[in-house]
């Protein structure tokens, strides 16, 4: 057992780290969402020159071809420094969806362009109706000619706002609930039929309601085999949440630091309020669940690519339940310790709660997980 | 024993509950319930109809407006008033000043504030906090000196709530630093048009323009603008932040929001199938209305206690600390309620006379900003670890 980064991973967080710390402070953040896109392009092109778009692109596509502790990694310095530019949605989402189920021909042409930071890709799999559950799809692809005709809606589509290409979900056959009969299409921006309402969410990076109103795509648009897709959304959205678990523990990592320092250094009734015991108390409780939650995190990113589907479903089921209720607990006691100031746009701390409740309402809240934990176990 | 209301009692809640259905006007009681912001004259003018009736002040002695009511019948108008939906009391001129005006003020202060107060005709702010002072308010900085027929004011509030809307403010500032921490604070009323006020917001994490710092450049008030005695302000503000102690766990609106949450679980579906009726959220509704529950009758053995003459005790605090984390678990669940569709921040939906398209179901939007705005009711009014320190110290004797 070796919880040790290797050398090359010590130099990826060392880059990371490096670039949150230097370019994407608290102030370089918040002007960042006043541009008129919600994130910088100058950060992205900064990513791609790292290479940082490229982990989860084989070297084949002009990629690195890393693991996804590589992205995990990543990921928790961007959860440190609230990250607002559309990585999940693109590098992990995008990248790994067309990784795993894409032809030759369409790795051959998307994958070097997310690498080099030219495309935004979006997953829009959720529906008005569907929740957070997976397979409950209702949005039709109807075959006709050589292509398919494509209607439905798509809420709440993570990075949807500036996404040139869509991976959506759709169904070729069966109904909604149903695991069989699920396709996965690519569908560009500009497609005639298909309409995107972008918008702010509420810890400050960007999500779309998409429509689809009978929009044209070729049979070459199809990612992966039809009406078998169900098994490949699964992992990319688990994908996504080992993400989330990484970046939430950077979160974390960066609320629990802030609030020590306040407890330090804020004086009430002549003294630091760190000398009151109940507030040590909360604070070795919010240490601790930092530390259950990174563990968790840590088993997520080992399980992410793991063969074993059922394996890989409990253990980012399992993570996912743990991060909620860790992000819950730090994000809620950490604005109590710091009183009104928590709950000030000008202070980060309260930016930090926000995107840990969002982490926690994206792709299935602790409920679910555990709801989904549990039936897993049964089947077991 | 007998825990049901007499029939007096329900024969007042009764005609409460008519009148104010008669009167509340139906895009007030809209935005109240849909959780859209209020306009100022929405609180005005709800406060002068109630005013007109003669329940302005149901707490004030009847001869500046109030009402002879027991303390049950204060309780049942508080309660059958927020779940009306009617606009919450501004506690800053009815609950807080009023009554110390009533309790010290000059004649002269009664004379010209109270009427006003009732009618709502001014709208008072409360400049009690400060950047360095928090729960530890004896810790204050801001300054009043006597510069012949006029104090002098100079210092910082923070945390002032809807400055924004108000024309006068009362403050507390050291009018003699030789003296104890608590011992040399005064007390002022002050009209915010004075030169040398100035008010600058502060947005919150919701998004929303609630709170404002207060600044006082060598603002210039008359003599006569003090509360009572010199170096009394701590006693007076003790006396103001303990008076208003119904209606402190808000549990009518709790009721009212409950209400929300149950419609909002309805609509919301798991796979067709409607949230309540899922075992998992059903279990955490249930497990609030019972918490709930709990405080209302906690609550009414505190009420029936004043009512015997039984002066209300630090028994209260228990009923912030209560209610606050019941409001707060609300919000989480109205949150959760709508899966996803908490995500989008819309915060054009809750201006009054909004009607863009909504984004998902038209109940969203406001719901997680309110569970961001809500974590202050365990901070404000002395945040919940100090009520625990005080239940400790005077009821436990720890």
């Amino acid at each position: 057992m070796d919880f040790n980064l290797t050398e090359t991973q010590q130099m990826l967080r060392d880059t990371a780290d490096r670039l949150i710390r230097e370019r994407y402070g608290f102030e370089q953040r918040a002007k960042i969402l006043k541009s008129p896109d919600g994130f910088s392009r100058g950060m992205w092109a900064t990513f791609a020159e790292l290479g940082l778009l490229a982990i989860e692109v084989p070297e084949e596509f002009g990629g690195i071809g890393g693991t996804f502790q590589d992205v995990a990694i990543v990921l928790e310095a961007f959860g440190r420094g609230m990250v607002v530019e559309p990585f999940i949605p693109t590098a992990v989402l995008g990248a790994g969806l067309i990784n795993a189920a894409g032809t030759q021909e369409q790795k051959a042409e998307l994958l070097p362009r997310i690498a080099e930071g030219g495309l935004f890709v979006a997953f829009g799999h959720g529906e008005p109706k569907s929740r957070y559950a997976l397979a409950y799809i209702a949005t039709r692809a109807v075959a006709e000619g050589d292509g398919f005709t494509l209607t439905g809606e798509k809420a709440v589509v993570l990075g949807g706002d500036c996404a040139d290409l869509f991976i959506v979900s759709a169904r070729t056959a069966g109904a909604a609930g149903e695991r069989d009969g699920l396709s996965l299409f690519l569908v560009p921006r500009e497609a005639d039929g298909l309409s995107v309402r972008g918008y702010p969410t509420v810890d400050g990076t960007r999500a779309a309601e998409v429509s689809l109103q009978g929009v044209k795509v070729s049979r070459s648009a199809l990612l992966g085999a039809e009406g078998g897709a169900l098994p490949l959304i699964e992992q990319a959205v688990d994908r996504g949440i080992a993400a989330l678990c990484a970046e939430a523990v950077g979160a974390m990592e960066a609320l629990n630091e802030q609030t020590l320092d306040y407890l330090k250094t804020r004086t009430q009734f002549g003294v630091p309020i760190g000398s009151f015991q109940v507030l040590q108390h909360h604070m070795v409780d919010m240490y601790i669940a930092h530390e259950q939650a990174r563990s968790m995190a840590i088993l997520a990113a080992d399980r992410a690519d793991s063969p074993d589907a059922l394996a890989r479903a409990k253990a980012i089921s399992a993570a996912k339940v743990q991060i909620g209720k860790s992000a819950r607990h730090i994000g809620q006691q950490a604005v109590q310790m710091h009183g009104g100031i928590g709950i000030t746009m000008e202070y980060s701390a309260g930016h930090l709660f926000k995107r840990l409740t969002t982490i926690d309402r994206t792709f299935g809240d602790a409920d679910f997980h555990l709801a989904r934990y549990a039936e897993l176990s049964a089947a077991a | 024993m007998d825990l049901n209301y007499t029939a007096d009692e329900l024969a007042f809640a009764e005609e409460v509950r008519q009148w104010v259905r008669a009167n509340l006007p139906p895009e007030t009681r809209h935005r109240v319930l849909h959780h859209i912001r209020l306009e100022k004259q929405d609180f005005v003018n709800w406060q002068a109809k109630l005013a007109e009736r003669g329940w302005g002040a149901p707490a004030w002695p009847e001869q500046y407006g109030g009402t002879r009511w027991t303390s049950v019948q204060k309780h049942l108008f508080e309660e059958i008033l927020a779940e009306e939906g009617a606009p919450p009391a501004i506690p800053f001129g009815l609950g807080m000043i009023g009554p110390v005006l009533i309790a010290f003020g000059s004649e002269a202060q009664k004379q010209r504030y109270l009427p006003r107060i009732l009618t709502m005709e001014d709208w008072w702010c409360q400049g009690f906090s400060e950047p360095g002072s928090g729960s530890d308010l004896a810790s204050l900085r801001t300054r009043a000196v006597l510069d012949g027929d006029e104090w002098v004011i100079t210092g910082q509030k923070t945390w002032t709530t809807m400055a924004q809307h108000a024309n006068m403010i009362f403050v507390l500032a050291r009018t003699d630093p030789a003296a104890k921490p608590q011992k040399g604070i005064s007390m002022f009323l002050m009209d915010m048009a004075t030169p040398g006020v100035t008010v600058r917001p502060i947005i919150t994490i919701d998004g929303e323009h609630e709170v404002n710092e207060v600044f006082f450049d060598d603002v210039r008030i008359p003599k006569d603008a003090i509360v009572g005695e010199p170096g009394k302000g701590w006693t007076y503000a003790k006396f103001l932040l303990s008076h208003e102690r119904t209606g402190i766990a808000r549990i009518g609106r709790s009721k009212a929001e409950l209400k929300r949450l149950k419609h909002i679980a309805s609509e919301e579906t798991v796979e067709g199938v409607p949230l309540i009726r899922t075992p998992g959220f059903a279990a955490k509704i249930a497990a609030l209305e019972i918490e709930l529950t709990a405080l209302e009758l906690t609550n009414l053995r505190m009420i029936a206690a004043e009512k015997a003459g039984q002066a209300p005790g630090v028994e209260a605090n228990m009923l912030k600390i209560k209610g606050s984390e019941i409001q707060q678990t609300l919000t989480e669940l109205m949150m959760e309620a709508v899966g996803p569709y908490a995500l989008p921040f819309n915060p054009e939906a809750r201006e009054p006379g909004w009607n863009g398209e909504p984004i998902g179901p038209d109940y969203a939007a406001p719901l997680a900003p309110d569970y961001f705005n809500y974590r202050k009711v365990t901070i404000y009014g002395g945040s919940n670890e100090i009520q625990r320190n005080i239940l400790a110290k005077a009821k436990l004797g720890l």
